[in-house]
C-alpha cells in the first residue's frame, strides 16, 4: 500500500518547517519521511536526484531531533531536509557531477558550505542531477538521464542546477544548494518557478565544490521564497582558509534585510536587456514586476548598461580555459573511471577521459586548451580577460546611480526537451542575462514573477553591486509580498505525477548506470556496487 | 566560416586536452570550434588597448600561513576511490622501463 506524503508539511517553506520543528508540532523524522515519500512518488516523473540516501537521512533525522530536544541546535534550519547539487563533496555519499568519469566517487571529506548546513542541523536527503560538470543550461548533458520540469514534463528544468530547482519546485526537499558559474542557479530557478541567489564571489567557500570555472563559481541557495534563501545564505556564508578566494565579511546577517520597504530605492532597467531575442511574454511579466516595485515606492528608470552581448564570448573563453585546467585532474589515477584497455600511462589518461567525459565537456575542454595554447593565448584568453575588465567597469558605473539592476533571468521560459542540445551556440546565447554577473563577481537573485500562456514560470533577476546582497533581498522580499508562492500541480498531487511518468521513457540514475556498466563488463567488478553510502 | 580548423590543429588540441577522438568526433570538433571562434571573434570589435586583463574581480593576494599540518592521515579513505592500488599507493601502468 502506497503511503501518501504529508502534503501539509511538504507545502511549508524551510523556515516555516524549522519553526514547526522548534515548537514540536512536526518532528524531524516526520518531515524527513514526508520528503522521502514525495521523492518516491515523484521521481519517476521528475528525476531530480541522482542519489537518494534514505537510510542515512532517517538516521540523521533522529540524531538531530535529539540535539534539538537537548537544546544544542536552535537555528532556523535545524531539522529541515535539504538536497545538495551533485558537484559538492559529501563525505561517504556518492558525488558524481552527473559524469561517468566520477560514477563511483565517494569523497573522503565534505564541502565547507555543506558542512555549515550540517552544523546548523540539516538533514541531507540526497544529491541532485545537473549538467555534466555544470556545463550546460538544461540538465540534459547529465550522464545519468534528463530531469523534467515539474511544471511540464516535456520541458527542461534549466541548468546546470536543474535537479536542485526541480526538487524544490516538486516539494521533493524543503530547500537545496546549487552552484552558479554563468547562471546555473538563476536560470533554472526561473524555469522552475523558485527563488535562487548567486552570492558575491568569495562569500560562500568553494572548498569541496568540484571546480568548473574557479574564478566564476559560487554556491548559493535555492528555495520557495526569499526568506528561505536569506536564511540559507546566512548559514552557508563563511570565511574559509581552505579557499584562497574566500572573503571575510561582517555583513552576513542577510535575514535582517527581509523588510517590506523599497521606498526611495533606485532600480535601473537596462534597455539593452529588452531588445531582440527577448520573449514578449517574459518582457511583459518583468516590466509588470518592476511596476509593482515602483508602486511600492521604488524609483525605476531605464538606462544603457552597454557591452551586454560581449559577455557571452568572453565567458566561454574564460570558463572553458579554466575548465580545461581544472578537469585535467580526471585521469583515471586517483578516483573515478579508468579505461579497461590501454597501452601505457599516457594512453590510459586519454582513454579514461575519452570514455568518461560527455560531448559538451569535451567540447569545452578542447576550446579551453585551444585558447590557452601558445599563439592563441593573447588573442583569445587575454582579450577575454580585458573584456571582463570593461564589463566590470560598466557595472561599476551603473551602481554609481542605481541600488540594483532589474531584468529577466532568461530570454524565454523553459524550452522543450531536446530542443537546445542540437545547437550549442544557441544554448549559450540563452545565458545572456546571467553570465555578466559572474564575470563581474556580483550577487544576483531570481524571483518568480508569473507564468506564460503555456503555464511555464517566468523569473525576474535582481542584480546588486558587490557585497550588496541585502539590497536585492529587500527588493525581492518586498516584491514577493505581492504574490503568493505557487508550485506546479504535481507537487501537491502525486497521482498526476504518476500519470506524467507514464508519458515518457524515464531516465536512469547513477546506480542504474553503474549496474548497466558492470553488466556490460566495462570495468573491474570490485568497484561500484555497494559504494553509494559508506558508513 | 571565417575560422577554419585544420586537422593538425584538432590533433594538437587533442594532445593538449588528453582526449582520444574518433574520426567522427574530430570532424564534429572542427565544426564546433570553428563556429565558436567565429562567435568569439566578436570581441575584436572592442578596443581593449590599455586595459589590464582582469583575472580576479577582487585583488587576489597570496594568503600566507604557517607550514603546519592540520589534517590527519586519511590514506585509507582516499585510497578507497583508487581504480587500482598496491601497498598503500595508487597503482599506474609501468612508466619507466
Amino acid at each position: 500500500m502506497e503511503r501518501r506524503a504529508d502534503v501539509s508539511i511538504l507545502e511549508m517553506t524551510a523556515v516555516e518547517l524549522g519553526r514547526k520543528i522548534k515548537s514540536r508540532e512536526v518532528s524531524v523524522v516526520q518531515a524527513t519521511k514526508a520528503a522521502l515519500e514525495q521523492i518516491k512518488a515523484l521521481e519517476p516523473a521528475v528525476h531530480a536526484y541522482v542519489t537518494v540516501d534514505e537510510e542515512g537521512a532517517l538516521k540523521k533525522a533522529e540524531e538531530i531531533q535529539k540535539k534539538i530536544d537537548a537544546g544544542e541546535l536552535t537555528g532556523p534550519l535545524a531539522g529541515v531536509p535539504v538536497a545538495i547539487k551533485d558537484n559538492m563533496c559529501t563525505e561517504g555519499m556518492l558525488t558524481t557531477c552527473s559524469s561517468k568519469i566520477l560514477y563511483n566517487f565517494v569523497p573522503a571529506y565534505t564541502a565547507e558550505a555543506v558542512r555549515n548546513l550540517e552544523k546548523a542541523g540539516a538533514v541531507i536527503l540526497g544529491k541532485t542531477n545537473m549538467d555534466e560538470f555544470a556545463m550546460g543550461s538544461t540538465t540534459e548533458t547529465s550522464a545519468f538521464g534528463v530531469t523534467r520540469n515539474p511544471w511540464n514534463p516535456d520541458h527542461v528544468p534549466g541548468g546546470s542546477s536543474g535537479g536542485s530547482c526541480a526538487a524544490v519546485a516538486a516539494n521533493e526537499c524543503f530547500y537545496a544548494l546549487g552552484s552558479d558559474t554563468g547562471g546555473s542557479i538563476r536560470q533554472p530557478s526561473s524555469f522552475c518557478g523558485v527563488t535562487g541567489i548567486k552570492p558575491t564571489y568569495g562569500t560562500v567557500s568553494r572548498y569541496g565544490l568540484i571546480a568548473y570555472g574557479s574564478s566564476l563559481d559560487q554556491i548559493g541557495p535555492i528555495a520557495k521564497d526569499v526568506t528561505d534563501c536569506a536564511a540559507v545564505l546566512e548559514t552557508i556564508a563563511s570565511y574559509d582558509k581552505k579557499d584562497s578566494t574566500s572573503i571575510p565579511r561582517e555583513d552576513c546577517d542577510f535575514t535582517s534585510a527581509l523588510v517590506d520597504d523599497v521606498k526611495g530605492m533606485k532600480i535601473g532597467i537596462p534597455r539593452d536587456y529588452f531588445g531582440e531575442g527577448l520573449d514578449k511574454e517574459v518582457k511583459d511579466a518583468i516590466l509588470a514586476a518592476a511596476k509593482v516595485l515602483e508602486e511600492k515606492g521604488a524609483i525605476v528608470e531605464e538606462f544603457d548598461l552597454s557591452l551586454v552581448e560581449y559577455a557571452i564570448p568572453a565567458y566561454y573563453v574564460i570558463a572553458s580555459a579554466e575548465a580545461s585546467s581544472n578537469l585535467s585532474r580526471f585521469d583515471g589515477v586517483k578516483y573515478g573511471l579508468r579505461a579497461k584497455e590501454y597501452e601505457g600511462l599516457h594512453d590510459m589518461y586519454k582513454k579514461s577521459r575519452s570514455e568518461g567525459f560527455g560531448p559538451e565537456v569535451k567540447r569545452r575542454i578542447m576550446l579551453g586548451a585551444f585558447v590557452l595554447s601558445s599563439g592563441y593565448y593573447d588573442a583569445y584568453y587575454l582579450k577575454a580577460l580585458r573584456t571582463k575588465a570593461l564589463i566590470k567597469k560598466a557595472f561599476d558605473k551603473a551602481f554609481e546611480t542605481y541600488d540594483l539592476i532589474l531584468g529577466p533571468a532568461s530570454p524565454s521560459t523553459a524550452p522543450r526537451l531536446g530542443e537546445s542540445l542540437s545547437d550549442p551556440l544557441k544554448m549559450y546565447l540563452g545565458d545572456i542575462y546571467t553570465i555578466s554577473v559572474n564575470l563581474a563577481g556580483l550577487p544576483g537573485m531570481t524571483v518568480p514573477c508569473g507564468l506564460d500562456s503555456r503555464g511555464l514560470p517566468i523569473g525576474m533577476q535582481l542584480i546588486g553591486d558587490c557585497f550588496q546582497e541585502k539590497k536585492i533581498i529587500r527588493a525581492g522580499y518586498a516584491f514577493e509580498r505581492s504574490r503568493k508562492y505557487q508550485g506546479p500541480a504535481i507537487a501537491a498531487d502525486p497521482k498526476a505525477a504518476a500519470a506524467q511518468a507514464q508519458r515518457g521513457a524515464l531516465c536512469g540514475n547513477a546506480r542504474e548506470w553503474e549496474a548497466a556498466a558492470a553488466a556490460a563488463d566495462k570495468r573491474p567488478a570490485d568497484v561500484g556496487a555497494g559504494k553509494e553510502v559508506r558508513s | 566560416m571565417a575560422n577554419k580548423i585544420s586537422d593538425e590543429t584538432i590533433e594538437y588540441v587533442g594532445i593538449l586536452a588528453k582526449l582520444d577522438l574518433s574520426d567522427e568526433e574530430k570532424e564534429e570538433a572542427k565544426k564546433d570550434m570553428g563556429r565558436m571562434l567565429d562567435y568569439i571573434d566578436m570581441l575584436n570589435e572592442l578596443d581593449t588597448s590599455g586595459v589590464e586583463p582582469m583575472s580576479h574581480v577582487f585583488a587576489a593576494n597570496n594568503v600566507f600561513r604557517d607550514d603546519v599540518v592540520t589534517n590527519g592521515d586519511d590514506r585509507e579513505n582516499i585510497l578507497k576511490n583508487a581504480p587500482e592500488q598496491k601497498d598503500g599507493a595508487f597503482k599506474v601502468p609501468r612508466t619507466v622501463e
